[in-house]
């Protein structure tokens, strides 16, 4: 007995500090019409990591005028973090909050909402893509080979090499080609080059180059990066 | 009838005479009996196990579910480890790769890893208490049980168990790994990895004890007081000393220094400086110091390498006489430094000198006035160099390095929560705990040492990830299941040309047989790959290969004996037994096989999107330049490079092609035909 009234005092104390308690949302001092992304969608990271870049979005007028002052509040699946999660925009019309992921790979639809002066709730979908082990694993992979020519933008360390190229690569997140590429013709592609689906030779064969795990890590980052999603055939069984 | 009358009448009903009194003894004793299986039959993990049955009936695959699930507790025990796992017994689907759209728990699959789970269990990665058979003694913490689940963010660690060195899926763990050694946390904290051997700090904090030849005391008070004020880039740590104490430490620093003689009895030089504005700016550029050292522009971006100190005010630190030795030979004043003795002249030096002189910040030392040190000054001084554990990183005159300055952290992974103190608001887990170290050590109590260190908050994750890794289990676990890391060797090449290397610390960049950097190529096999007018020339004036490549090897103004010495001994000795340099002559190729080779080039195998043979026609810049390949490397490695890129140069991005054999030898031809760019131009 002594033991369940125990437990049950250190399930009521966890409870307790499971759920935090949520910072009130400030008064705002305005309200807009429309809430636009700024910048911070899309961004990939390893599951359970913060994102690289701030999500910032902004309250717009009827006008298209961005409002400082509105009240914007951001929620997520379980797992996400924001800091801060709510707040007034500055005096430029934004809000810019830093995003945590949740520790399990997948996309995390994260909202963005704001009232207009009617108490009416605006809100705007964002989407951010949090990568499990093997994603991570082809991640890296891409960086190492791939990214020179499949990414056009240049950085500081590696410069892009897209331009120099007659036949121009897809970039990984070019959903709209790649996901009707099914995962055999993605290893056909990336083991034996692009003559193997009578595409150009410029790309070449990495089958001697990569293990089959490293290009099944690469083809399941390039199916988490993907926009729009990649939706997996899955198994597929005979009736009765 | 009485409340009494009842209980008395109850009694004779049921313990009335030995025959009741047995009976009823007999069926408390049955009632009392199955409580056992009761409890076992509306346990958790059982209400788990049927829920998931009801899920995998609604799945397509739904027989094939079925048959592999199997009811009951399930256990996984791995007495290597010294791990007991009961996670399965309600975690029934991390095997069905079917159920990957299932996000509800405890039924999600297990994502793909390299390891399968009965070989590994659970909780050597995620942690938490294996043993335990109810929700929330398996994940969280309880007053028995101190060990929750492990944060995703921190997952990395566990894989630093048993592998040792760095991985590619695991960035993490590399860069918290990094940074440890990068930021000389090591100097202070022994951390013994499992394999035994210590991990050893890659920064190079310089040696104090001529600091007075180098810099001013005003210098050294900014600096003490605010290391990232001279540096953003700076990896010294804020001790947050107070003026009086900074003052003092400067006055110590200064009167402990000894002059060096080297500095004093330079020739004079001012009047030999070029006068031409820019040719500081030019030489600077051509001598190639931005491939190690980071100026800040304009516009506030570093530009430049990170292996040397950054330079953006470096005129308000070094004393021009300090800098002209300098740049004479660095290792008069740091046997050990990492910067390379270029032969400049007089003129040169001049030059160099009066350009990064220039780098000042006039409000860097504005408000730092000092008045003359007093000895009691300076002995309160060294008694707070003393106790900061300065010469732990630093070698400074009259003060021993300290022998485990700070806690050993080989197991702080594992650290019980039950001795730890935590400050107000973190929260009682080991993260929360090491990152809140990291992130604000003097929070943790008054007259703590640890200093101030300018970590993002994902570089504290990184440094977390690779903290946790150092775990009991790792120390105790069999060594058989260690991968070890590739620990750097104790290559130093002999004679004249040894010497000669390291001088001219060509292991700063360049690795040989195991030894040295990794910004430039391996060199380990050089002999077998270049021709030796080639590296004769290279030497005497380096051009880049890589017209995409920042960074580039400098122009050491050597003598051509000095060139002479170092080619015989790298044409010589770097070789290796996987290529014969004379099985591939020039004389061996048909005019036919270098017009294959070409078609192979272009057609077959668009090497041209990585490289230029016509620097009019090919714009690929990945790879480097071959127009002029034909006069630079041996036909030989060619082939064999050709053949197995990897083997060759291990990392390299060339991809292996699996060539046939005629189709090296022909590629080999055509490229073995490249001599010039101008030759190139002509076609």
């Amino acid at each position: 007995m002594k033991h369940a009234i125990t437990i049950l005092g250190c399930l009521a104390v966890l409870a307790g500090c499971g759920r935090p308690k949520t910072a009130p949302v400030p008064q705002a001092t305005a309200h807009g019409s429309a809430l636009v992304e700024v910048s911070g969608g899309k961004q990939v990271a390893q599951a359970g990591m913060m994102l690289d870049q701030p999500v910032v979005v902004q309250v717009n007028d009827a006008q298209n005028n961005a409002v400082a002052g509105a009240a914007v509040v951001f929620r997520g699946p379980a797992g996400v973090s924001f800091n801060p999660a709510s707040g007034l925009t500055d005096s430029s019309g934004q809000f810019s909050t830093v995003v945590t992921l949740g520790g399990v790979a997948s996309r995390y639809a994260i909202r963005a909402t704001t009232t207009d002066a009617g108490g009416k709730n605006i809100e705007l979908k964002l989407e951010e893509i949090a990568l499990g082990y093997q994603q991570t694993l082809g991640r890296q992979l891409n960086l190492q080979y791939c990214s020179r020519c499949h990414d056009p933008e240049s950085t500081r360390e590696r410069v892009s090499n897209y331009d120099n190229l007659t036949t121009k690569p897809h970039a990984f997140a070019e959903g709209d080609t790649l996901n009707k590429m099914s995962d055999a013709d993605l290893v056909a592609i990336i083991s034996h080059g692009g003559p193997a689906l009578s595409r150009s030779p410029e790309m070449p064969s990495f089958g001697y180059t990569l293990s089959k795990s490293d290009i099944q890590a690469l083809i399941s980052y390039i199916r988490a990066v993907a926009d729009p999603p990649y939706h997996s055939a899955g198994v597929v069984y005979a009736k009765n | 009838m009485s409340l009494g009358e009842k209980i008395r009448s109850l009694r004779q009903k049921l313990f009335g005479d030995p025959a009741r009194a047995f009976g009823s003894m007999s069926l408390v004793l049955l009632a009392m009996l199955a409580i056992a299986p009761a409890k076992n039959f509306f346990s958790e993990w059982r209400h788990y196990q049927k829920g998931y049955l009801k899920l995998v009936r609604t799945r397509a695959d739904a027989l094939t579910l079925e048959r592999h699930f199997s009811p009951g507790f399930k256990q996984i025990w791995l007495p290597e480890m010294g791990a007991v796992d009961r996670c399965t017994t309600c975690h029934v689907g991390l095997k069905e790769a079917s159920l990957s759209d299932v996000s509800l728990q405890p039924y999600r699959p297990h994502p793909p890893i390299p390891h399968s789970l009965t070989e590994f269990g659970c909780v050597v990665c995620h942690r938490g208490q294996g043993a335990a058979t109810t929700v929330e003694e398996a994940h969280s913490s309880t007053k028995a049980w101190e060990q929750p689940m492990l944060p995703a963010r921190y997952l990395e660690s566990s894989c630093g168990q048993c592998h040792l060195g760095p991985m590619l899926g695991t960035p993490q763990l590399n860069l918290g790994r990094q940074l440890i050694t990068r930021y000389g946390c090591v100097r202070c904290h022994a951390v013994v990895q499992p394999d035994g051997t210590r991990m050893m700090a890659s920064d190079d904090p310089p040696s104090l004890e001529h600091i007075a030849e180098k810099t001013t005391r005003e210098w050294i008070y900014a600096w003490i007081k605010n290391p990232q004020a001279y540096a953003a880039t700076a990896s010294m740590p804020n001790f947050q000393l107070s003026d009086d104490d900074a003052r003092d430490v400067s006055a110590f620093l200064m009167a402990q220094s000894t002059p060096l003689a080297a500095i004093h009895n330079q020739p004079a030089s001012k009047a030999a400086a070029s006068t031409e504005a820019t040719a500081g700016a030019s030489l600077y550029g051509e001598s190639f110091c931005a491939s190690c050292h980071a100026v800040q522009n304009a516009a506030g971006a570093l530009v430049g390498g990170d292996l040397g100190p950054e330079l953006t005010r470096i005129g308000s630190k070094a004393k021009p006489e300090w800098l002209e030795a300098w740049l004479r030979n660095s290792s008069v004043y740091d046997p050990d430094t990492k910067m390379p003795h270029y032969r400049f002249d007089q003129k040169q030096i001049a030059t160099l000198a009066g350009f990064l002189e220039a780098k000042t910040d006039s409000d860097l030392l504005a408000n730092v006035h000092l008045s003359e040190a007093t000895p009691a000054q300076i002995q309160h001084g060294k008694t707070l160099a003393t106790e900061y554990g300065c010469a732990s990183c630093h070698e400074i005159n009259g003060i021993k390095k300290p022998e485990n300055f700070a806690p050993e952290l080989s197991r702080v992974g594992s650290r019980s929560l039950a001795v730890l103190a935590f400050p107000e608001g973190i929260p009682h887990t080991l993260p929360d705990y090491i990152d809140a170290k990291v992130r604000n050590p003097r929070a943790f109590g008054s007259g703590l040492k640890m200093p101030q260190y300018t970590f993002t908050e994902q570089q504290r994750s990184a440094i977390t990830t690779a903290l946790l890794a150092l775990t009991e289990r790792a120390q105790t676990q069999p060594p058989a299941l260690r991968t070890a890391a590739v620990h750097e060797s104790n290559y130093r090449p002999a004679g004249k040309a040894g010497q000669l290397m390291a001088d001219l610390r060509c292991f700063s960049c360049h690795a040989i047989n195991g030894h040295g950097g990794d910004m430039a190529p391996d060199l380990s096999w050089e002999g077998s790959a270049v021709q030796r007018s080639w590296l004769a020339e290279f030497l005497r004036n380096p051009e880049t290969l890589r017209p995409a490549l920042i960074r580039r090897m400098p122009r050491f103004n050597l003598t051509a004996d000095e060139i002479n010495t170092l080619t015989d001994y790298m044409m010589v000795v770097y070789q290796t037994p996987a290529v014969d340099r004379d099985s591939i002559p020039a004389s061996s190729f048909t005019p036919d096989m270098v017009e294959q080779g070409r078609q192979l080039f272009y057609s077959k195998y668009a090497c041209q999107s990585c490289h230029i043979v016509d620097p009019h026609k090919d714009k690929g810049y990945i790879g480097p330049a071959l127009w002029a390949v034909g006069a630079h490397l041996n036909g030989a490695w060619v082939y064999a490079y050709l053949k197995n890129p990897q083997a060759m140069r291990p990392g390299t991005l060339e991809p292996d092609q699996h060539l046939s054999d005629a189709e090296a030898r022909s590629l080999t031809a055509f490229l073995m035909a490249q001599k010039s760019a101008k030759q190139a131009g002509k076609k």
